[in-house]
C-alpha cells in the first residue's frame, strides 16, 4: 500500500508539472513561430501572453462538443482517450533525476524503474496508432478516414526505424532499464567529453532516432496526417471542444516523451557536472536537454516545407531502415573491437 | 520484515504502472464527464453532417482505399517482430561476443534477403 500511495503522489506531481509545461510549450511554439515569421505572437492575454494557455483551456471547456452523425459514437468518444493515455503513461519510466531526500525518506525521481523500461515505452508508442485510426474511422468523414489511414501507415513505417535505431544503444548499455542507461553514460572520456552515446558511438543511431521520432509524432516536415491544405485537419477534422484538446495534448505529450527518451538514450539523461550531489541540478540538466529537442521541433516547423507522401514512405523504408541495419552492424563490430 | 523485502521483487515495480493506468484512464473520463456540465448542447442536422467543405456529403466515407496501406501494415508486422528479437540479443551482446556477431549476421542476413525481395517486387514503392 505504501508503494502505491507513494507512486500515486509522484504520478500526480509529475502529471501536473508535465501538463502545465505542455500548455506553456504551445505558447512558446506560437511565440517562436511568430518571431521566425517576424510577428510578435500571442501578446494580448496577460503580460507577454502568459495567460494564453489558461484562456485556451477555458475556450476548450466552454465550446460545444459536436458528435457528428456517425454509427460509431462509442468509438468516436473513445478515440481521443486512446490518443491521450499512452503518451501520458510512458512518463512512468522516464528518469527525471537521481534520488532526493524528502521527509526523511529517499525518493527516486522516476515513477518506477522497471527492467524493461524501453520496451514498455515502445509498446505504448505502438498503442498510439489505435487512437488515430479509430478517430479516422469513426468520424464517418472522408478527410478523417484518409488522414487516419495515412497517419497509421506513416507511424508504423517510422516506428520500425525508431526501434531499430536504439538497438545500438542497447548493445552499448547492455540493459533495457532507462535509469541504468543513464548511469552508463555518466563520467567523461579524457576527462572532458561526456560519455554520452551520441558522441561514442551512436551518432548515426541518434540521427535516425530523431528523424523517426519527428515522423512518429506527426510533426513538420512529416505532418502528412493533418496536411491542412488537402485534408482539412486529417483524423481530427470532426473533433471539437475538449475531445480535440485531448488529441492536442496527446500529440504534445508524445513530443515530450520522445524528446525525454532521446535525452535519456543519447544525451546522458540527467547526468552533468554536480548532478550526483545536487539532485535538482540533474532535473535542470534533464529539462534543458529535453527543452532543446522541443525547441528543435518548433524550429523545424518554422523552417521546413512538408514532404510529399510517396517521398515520405520511400524515405522511411529505403533510407532509414537500411541505415538502421548498418548502424546495428557498426555498433556490434565496434563493441567487439572495444 | 516482509514489507522491507517487497521492493526486492521486480514484479512490484509494475505496481506504480497499474496505479498510473488507473489515473490515466480516469483522467479523460472525468474530464469528459465534468465538461458536460459547462458546455452548450445544440445539435442540428446540418451541423452533425460530416464536414465536406460546406456541401452535402457525397456518398459514404467508408469506401475502398488503396491496397498499399495493407501492404505497409504486413511489411511492418514482419519487420517489427524481427526487431523485437533484436532487443534481447543486444542486451546480452557483451556476453555473446563473437558468437553474437556471427549469429546476428546470419539473422539480419536472412532479413535483408527478404527486404531486398520486397524492394525488387516494388512493395516499398508508393503510387
Amino acid at each position: 500500500m505504501d508503494i502505491a500511495l507513494e507512486a500515486a503522489l509522484k504520478i500526480a506531481v509529475i502529471l501536473f508539472i508535465v501538463l502545465t509545461f505542455l500548455a506553456y510549450l504551445v505558447l512558446f511554439e506560437r511565440k517562436i513561430l511568430g518571431w521566425i515569421q517576424l510577428r510578435v505572437g500571442p501578446n494580448r492575454v496577460g503580460p507577454w501572453g502568459l495567460l494564453q494557455p489558461l484562456a485556451d483551456l477555458l475556450k476548450f471547456i466552454a465550446k460545444e462538443d459536436v458528435t457528428p452523425d456517425t454509427p460509431n459514437r462509442v468509438l468516436f468518444a473513445l478515440a481521443p482517450a486512446l490518443a491521450l493515455v499512452p503518451p501520458l503513461m510512458a512518463l512512468a519510466v522516464i528518469p527525471f533525476g537521481s534520488t532526493i531526500e524528502l521527509f526523511g525518506r529517499k525518493i527516486a525521481l522516476q515513477i518506477t524503474d522497471i527492467n524493461v523500461g524501453l520496451l514498455y515505452v515502445f509498446a505504448l508508442g505502438s498503442l498510439e496508432v489505435y487512437g488515430i485510426i479509430l478517430a479516422g474511422w469513426s468520424s464517418n468523414s472522408k478527410y478523417s478516414l484518409l488522414g487516419g489511414l495515412r497517419s497509421a501507415a506513416q507511424m508504423i513505417s517510422y516506428e520500425l526505424a525508431l526501434t531499430l535505431s536504439v538497438a545500438g544503444v542497447l548493445i552499448q548499455a547492455g540493459t533495457l532499464s532507462l535509469s541504468e542507461i543513464v548511469h552508463v553514460q555518466s563520467g567523461y572520456y579524457f576527462g572532458i567529453i561526456p560519455r554520452w552515446h551520441v558522441f561514442w558511438y551512436q551518432p548515426l543511431g541518434f540521427i535516425i532516432f530523431f528523424i523517426a521520432a519527428v515522423a512518429e509524432t506527426n510533426r513538420v516536415p512529416f505532418d502528412l496526417p493533418e496536411a491542412e491544405s488537402e485534408l482539412v485537419a486529417g483524423y481530427h477534422t470532426e473533433y471539437s471542444s475538449i475531445k480535440f484538446a485531448m488529441f492536442f495534448v496527446g500529440e504534445y505529450a508524445a513530443m515530450f516523451v520522445v524528446s525525454a527518451l532521446a535525452t535519456t538514450l543519447f544525451l546522458g539523461g540527467w547526468t552533468g557536472p554536480g548532478a550526483e550531489r545536487v539532485p535538482l541540478l540533474g532535473v535542470l540538466y534533464f529539462s534543458l536537454k529535453t527543452g532543446f529537442f522541443l525547441f528543435v521541433y518548433i524550429w523545424l516547423r518554422g523552417t521546413l516545407p512538408r514532404f510529399r507522401y510517396d517521398q515520405l514512405m520511400q524515405f522511411g523504408w529505403k533510407v532509414l531502415v537500411p541505415m538502421a541495419f548498418a548502424n546495428i552492424f557498426i555498433s556490434s563490430a565496434l563493441a567487439l573491437w572495444r | 520484515m516482509i514489507l522491507q523485502q517487497i521492493p526486492a521483487n521486480p514484479i512490484y515495480g509494475y505496481l506504480p504502472i497499474v496505479v498510473f493506468l488507473i489515473i490515466a484512464l480516469l483522467f479523460p473520463l472525468v474530464i469528459l464527464g465534468l465538461m458536460k456540465l459547462f458546455r452548450p448542447e445544440n445539435p442540428q442536422p446540418p451541423k452533425l453532417s460530416p464536414y465536406e467543405c460546406g456541401v452535402d456529403p457525397q456518398r459514404d466515407a467508408r469506401e475502398r482505399f488503396s491496397v498499399r496501406f495493407y501492404l505497409v501494415a504486413m511489411l511492418f508486422l514482419i519487420f517489427d517482430v524481427e526487431t523485437i528479437f533484436l532487443f534481447p540479443w543486444a542486451v546480452i551482446y557483451d556476453r555473446l561476443a563473437i558468437f553474437g556477431l556471427i549469429e546476428i549476421a546470419v539473422f539480419i542476413g536472412i532479413l535483408i534477403v527478404g527486404y531486398y525481395y520486397a524492394w525488387r517486387k516494388g512493395a516499398l514503392e508508393w503510387v
